[in-house]
């Protein structure tokens, strides 16, 4: 057992994995990493398996304590980390003494950056993850975001972590994106013609009452083309409503299962990681692909998500 | 066959459209089809969300290919006639009605010309479909709120409805299993929880579910709150 302490909580940290699957029948929503994508090159960097809990921190970095030994790596946004008072570099395997403290601030680019260390975050699972979704105060931390003072545990390390890694800044770029890939909504057709060319040509920009449940955008209100009277239906991961106001707002990682607003469009798969690093005020840019090219571009960047991307690093 | 609409609602999701009404006999045909999916253990598949009339499906699209999931979607499809649905089961809901769980009871007396007793003896009178289980843990879609007691939503929604709360909005009601914002007419509240995480099952109602409310006294409530399960 090695606690790790929360010396202050940063703005919304939380323990995330993968999510919950299996039961959205029963109205619960996956939750989960918002940059998954960011959180499973931190897991490899540090010798875990990829979907090990690791610590999402938003907008702003907490400052942790570490009793024991560890070895750590920080992926997605710059939160500037420092340990002892140190810099130390993103998207790197550092490790940790006994008695040192990491401090992260706030970011430098986009909104999370994650904090994977080697054994992974040990909570209770519910429902068989230990992701929290904090609008039903489930999983997690006690259901909630971390507070100065709280102490969390860690799992064990796998023996075979050994070595220092980085992942190279050619590989990072590549993560980086402000356009946003999606395909075709099922009510697309609920649309004008020209709303969906306006929603791929347009700027939007995300609100400030964006959360983990929706990204809210704003920009030219898109038209509607027919009076849509639509059952309550489904809704999945990165579906883009458009409520009466025209206003579109992104589906995220703790979106209701089911929903009664017409969905124009979806994001791809490929791209749900950069919607994580979305934060108010950045614009975003969409552009319609087909599913075919969906499916190319998960299978690209899937390819790179491996230990194979990780180069060794000679501290 | 011909009504069902099957297509990608994302490139992680398949919709089924199986009809665009709200009827029992759809929802019978929604089970069914959910039946099917569970019981073939299709590796891919990660969930399944039922609503009125249709089904998304939520796979992992590293695990199969769109073809292989259509196509699994086509054998669903064929073979969820054969079916069988258990009987419905039928949940007793008790209900602690009016004074302090059911703030909204008067309002809904006065918008419905009804007096209260009427309106808690109608609520509790009817028996209610679970249509499905969607928009938060636990939360069912209850059908048909006798037509009598059709209220607005509140003009500004309440921030905070607590857990357990039974509430009428428009022409729908339902329980909040969990504290959540609601714009819904709250007139109790039972002592029961609906979303229990760790428990056996983490949901008291599913789809298909008959449910009556039973007018229970705050003692009652306080009895049944307190009770270790």
């Amino acid at each position: 057992m090695m606690p790790l302490r929360v010396t202050s909580a940063g703005f919304q940290t939380t323990v995330q994995d993968a999510g919950r699957q299996g039961y959205a029948h029963l109205g619960v929503s996956a939750s989960g990493a918002a940059d998954a994508v960011s959180m499973r090159f931190g897991n490899l960097l540090v010798g875990n398996p990829e979907h090990a809990p690791a610590l999402e921190m938003t907008l702003v970095g907490g400052s942790f304590l570490f009793d024991e030994a560890a070895v750590i790596a920080l992926t997605g946004s710059d939160f500037d980390p420092l340990l002892d008072g140190d810099s130390v570099p993103m998207w790197t395997s550092i490790p940790v003494a006994a008695g040192q403290q990491l401090s992260c601030r706030a970011t430098k680019s986009g909104a999370r950056c994650y904090l994977c260390i080697s054994g992974g975050i040990r909570v209770p699972p519910v429902l068989g993850s230990a992701s929290t979704h904090l609008m039903t105060g489930l999983g997690g931390h006690l259901g909630r975001a971390l507070r100065a003072g709280d102490e969390l545990e860690l799992g064990k390390p796998r023996q075979e972590a050994a070595g220092w890694w980085r992942l190279p800044d050619q590989v990072v770029d590549r993560l980086k994106r402000r356009v946003i890939r999606v395909t075709e909504g099922p009510q697309s057709d609920v649309y004008a013609a020209r709303a969906l060319s306006e929603f791929a040509s347009s700027v939007y920009f995300v609100s400030e009452d964006s959360n983990r449940m929706g990204i809210r955008l704003r920009g030219n209100p898109l038209p509607w083309r027919q009076v849509c009277d639509m059952l309550t239906e489904g809704v999945s991961l990165g579906a883009i409503q458009v409520p009466p106001d025209g206003q579109p707002i992104i589906l995220f990682v703790e979106h209701q299962t089911t929903g009664g607003y017409p969905k124009i469009a979806n994001v791809i798969s490929a791209d749900m990681h950069a919607v994580g690093q979305l934060r108010p005020r950045d614009s975003v840019r969409f552009e319609f692909v087909s599913l075919d090219t969906a499916y190319e571009l998960l299978a690209e960047l899937e390819a790179l998500i491996h230990p194979r991307s990780l180069v060794p690093f000679n501290a | 066959m011909t009504d069902i609409q099957v297509h990608f609602a994302s490139d992680r999701s398949l919709l089924v459209m199986l009809g665009n009404e709200i009827s029992r006999e759809q929802q019978r045909k929604v089970a069914q089809l959910c039946a099917v999916i569970e019981r073939d253990r299709y590796g891919a598949v990660q969930n399944v969300h039922p609503a009125y009339g249709s089904v998304l499906i939520t796979f992992d699209p590293r695990r199969t290919s769109a073809a292989s999931m259509a196509a699994a979607a086509r054998k669903w499809l064929e073979r969820m006639s054969s079916i069988e649905l258990p009987p419905a089961r039928r949940v007793e809901i008790p209900v602690c009605y009016g004074s302090s769980f059911g703030p909204d009871l008067p309002d809904v007396a006065a918008h419905t010309g009804l007096s209260c007793d009427d309106v808690v003896r109608i609520h509790s009178s009817a028996e209610y479909f679970v249509y499905f289980l969607g928009f938060s843990p636990g939360f069912p879609y209850l059908g048909d709120l006798p037509r009598e007691l059709a209220v607005p939503r509140l003009g500004t929604p309440r921030t905070r409805v607590p857990a357990g709360s039974v509430a009428i909005g428009g022409t729908q009601t339902g329980v909040y299993p969990l504290a959540s914002p609601g714009g819904w007419r709250i007139i109790g509240r039972t002592p029961l929880k609906l979303f229990e995480p760790l428990g056996e099952s983490p949901t008291l109602l599913q789809m298909g579910d008959l449910v009556n409310f039973e007018p229970i006294s705050e003692e009652e409530f306080v009895r049944v709150a307190e009770e270790p399960e």
